[in-house]
């Protein structure tokens, strides 16, 4: 499970990459290493004792939960406007803003874990990936209970179900939203507008007026000119290929 | 006699000691608190949906609005994780701008919860007091940035612009509000430099936080407001994610400056306070503790950078920016700058996570590149967020009045929490 080389930099980290490589083989997990980061994703009917062994087991010790999100990767690496022409023929002018969204991918969200051992001063992430038509995965809330409220903003933003959560609320959002704001589907300036109605005397929900405008547009550029040095993050690490 | 039964109490979000627009449902038992609900995201503005439509660098003065009391910090953590995501270091002169602002962030923001959390349990003088030492601070932000709260100081690769020679001062003259006498008592501190007037600012302090702890520390009101309220035990404190001084007032020696040093702190002495009880009082003394220590390190870097003069950014145009001077008569120096505030850079694929140790504790900020311009992801990890979360906990078994002492040990700011 554990890429070619070791490319955190640190001694310690590349022993917390040996034994997570030694314990979590077995059930088919990925490791990855970059300069100061480690990152385990896990498949998902293991998370728990996974993650239970990553706080009790004494080669671990991380018995901080950090910090916990979603992310949707539907759109990742598309960009708005191609520039791979641009040397033959000019840039083209016309901004992409749709992202093509796959509905069928098994690994569309991931729930990501930033795990903290003051034991050992060590960091390790973990990944856990979803599908995209039902997102579900185990709630960690009785192995750290700060999960609580990271989890409901996981389901909120992103519309992920934490299996065995009490109390999955909205949190962040307004009182009655619809959707979920943070998927790469959902757009910037949202569905509705809220604004006080003086004849109806409350605040009524509108569609949007505004139409949405790139200011920016979003370029890739591989051409590896920031590569300066060797033990760099992107050097080998998990791309999310 | 009618049968009493718990009832339900709306705290919030418009009340002056719920920090903001905090909304807290309290079910309760006479006045005993059974269960508190803090209901949140009443400020949330979507920064990291927005930061994703936006170059790395645009972004930047949004973190300044996350926790709107200790902005460079913020700011710093997000630098810092861009500065992995790229593989740059900033030069040391950088290093130690970023440490002497991150302690004055942190005084300012221990001033602004010193004063509220007083007010909050009936003290109103030390408000005013904080207030004063806050002015001169703001305007150190104010001399190296132009603003005195959201300053967009931080950069990736090093800080804006280098530290000013001269300390921006007061007309000398009468006006409707302030004499003549005034106007000169307050320029008394502004003839020198920027380092100059920290330094000065560095020498009065101690005594100014003599100040406070009189008013407070072995204040008999204050003890029965704070002590044995709000008890966390170590256990609990790691198990709920708590970090900074939320941490170390549980008696946990945790502090990721000394322990994960970033910018220049492995360069500088200071110590770490830590708590025994775990309450709020002993928050209270290690926060009072950590001002003097971030006092600690302020005077050693103003000792640093006044000798050692040198580059604040590094010296690479895909990243930062040329000279003014430069756009004029270079055409490549033109052609920088236009890609990079046109276009901004497109750091390699790849995932960072990195953080700071914010006032409130741990402030890390998690990036997600795809290769483009723009963060694909960008998550906040605000130290608020899981102290809020214990809400509930801390509060279980205490009257209605320990709710606002609660709010405020946990220093609770809104900006970050919502984001």
């Amino acid at each position: 499970m554990i890429d070619s080389a070791l490319t955190t930099g640190d001694a310690r980290l590349d022993t917390l990459a040996l034994s997570l490589n030694k314990h979590f083989a077995q059930y088919g997990c990925a490791l990855f290493t970059a300069p100061s980061e480690v990152t385990l994703v896990v498949p998902a009917h293991h998370l728990s004792h996974i993650c239970l062994t990553l706080r009790d087991h004494q080669d671990f010790c991380f018995e901080q939960l950090i910090d916990l999100c979603g992310v949707d990767y539907a759109a990742y690496g598309q960009s708005e406007w191609e520039t791979t022409a641009a040397a033959t023929d000019g840039f083209g002018r016309a901004v992409d803003r749709d992202p093509v969204i796959d509905n069928h991918n098994s690994q569309r969200f991931a729930v990501v874990y930033h795990l903290l051992s003051l034991q050992t001063n060590r960091r390790l992430r973990v990944r856990v990936y979803a599908d995209a038509q039902q997102p579900r995965v185990t709630s960690v809330i009785d192995i750290w209970p700060v999960a609580d409220w990271f989890e409901r903003e996981a389901f909120d933003l992103f519309g992920i179900l934490f299996d065995g959560h009490p109390d999955l609320r909205r949190i962040l959002t307004d009182y009655g939203f619809i959707g979920h704001p943070f998927r790469k589907d959902f757009p910037l300036s949202g569905h509705v507008a809220m604004r006080y109605d003086p004849d109806q005397r409350r605040v009524i929900y509108e569609p949007v007026t505004i139409a949405p405008r790139v200011l920016v547009p979003r370029v890739t550029r591989d051409d590896g000119r920031y590569l300066t040095h060797p033990n760099h993050p992107a050097a080998s690490g998990d791309n999310h290929a | 006699m009618p049968e009493i039964r718990n009832y339900t109490l709306n705290f919030g979000p418009q009340h002056p000691a719920a920090h903001g627009v905090l909304r807290l449902v309290l079910e309760m038992d006479g006045e005993v608190i059974e269960r508190a609900d803090p209901h949140i995201g009443l400020l949330h503005r979507g920064t990291e949906k927005l930061a994703e439509y936006k170059p790395f660098n645009q972004s930047i003065g949004y973190m300044d609005r996350l926790d709107y009391v200790s902005m460079m910090c913020n700011e710093h953590g997000y630098v810092r994780a861009i500065e992995k995501l790229l593989g740059i270091d900033p030069p040391i002169r950088a290093h130690y701008i970023r440490t002497l602002f991150d302690e004055i962030t942190r005084v300012l923001n221990h001033l602004m919860w010193l004063g509220a959390h007083a007010l909050d349990i009936g003290a109103m003088s030390v408000f005013l007091y904080c207030f004063r030492e806050r002015e001169d601070l703001m305007d150190c932000y104010e001399a190296v940035s132009g603003a005195r709260l959201h300053a967009t100081y931080y950069r990736p690769g090093g800080v804006h612009r280098d530290l000013p020679d001269q300390m921006p001062q007061f007309p000398e003259r009468s006006s409707q509000w302030h004499s003549r006498r005034d106007m000169k008592k307050l320029n008394r501190a502004r003839g020198g430099s920027l380092l100059d007037f920290i330094a000065d600012f560095s020498q009065r302090f101690p005594a100014l936080i003599d100040e406070y702890e009189t008013l407070l520390t072995d204040n008999r009101i204050w003890k029965q407001r704070t002590v044995g309220i709000g008890v966390v035990t170590p256990e609990r404190a790691k198990a709920l994610g708590f970090t900074g001084p939320m941490l170390r007032g549980s008696g946990i020696a945790w502090d990721l400056r000394k322990k994960q040093p970033y910018a220049a702190y492995d360069q500088v002495q200071f110590d770490i306070p830590i708590g025994q009880n775990g309450d709020c009082y002993d928050r209270y003394l290690v926060r009072i503790e950590e001002m003097r220590q971030s006092n600690r390190i302020i005077q050693q870097c103003v000792e640093w950078l006044r000798h050692h003069p040198g580059p604040v950014m590094i010296d690479d145009h895909k990243i930062a920016p040329p000279t003014r001077a430069k756009v004029k008569e270079d055409m490549e120096a033109l052609i920088h700058h236009f890609k990079l505030f046109t276009e901004g850079y497109c750091p390699p694929a790849g995932e960072v996570y990195a953080a700071v140790e914010a006032p409130k504790g741990e402030f890390g900020c998690y990036i997600i590149a795809d290769g483009a311009n723009k963060p694909y992801r960008l998550k906040v990890r605000a130290p608020g967020f899981p102290h809020l979360a214990a809400m509930n906990e801390m509060a279980k078994g205490h009257m209605l009045a320990d709710v606002v002492a609660i709010i405020g040990t946990m220093d609770i700011v809104f900006g970050e929490i919502d984001r």
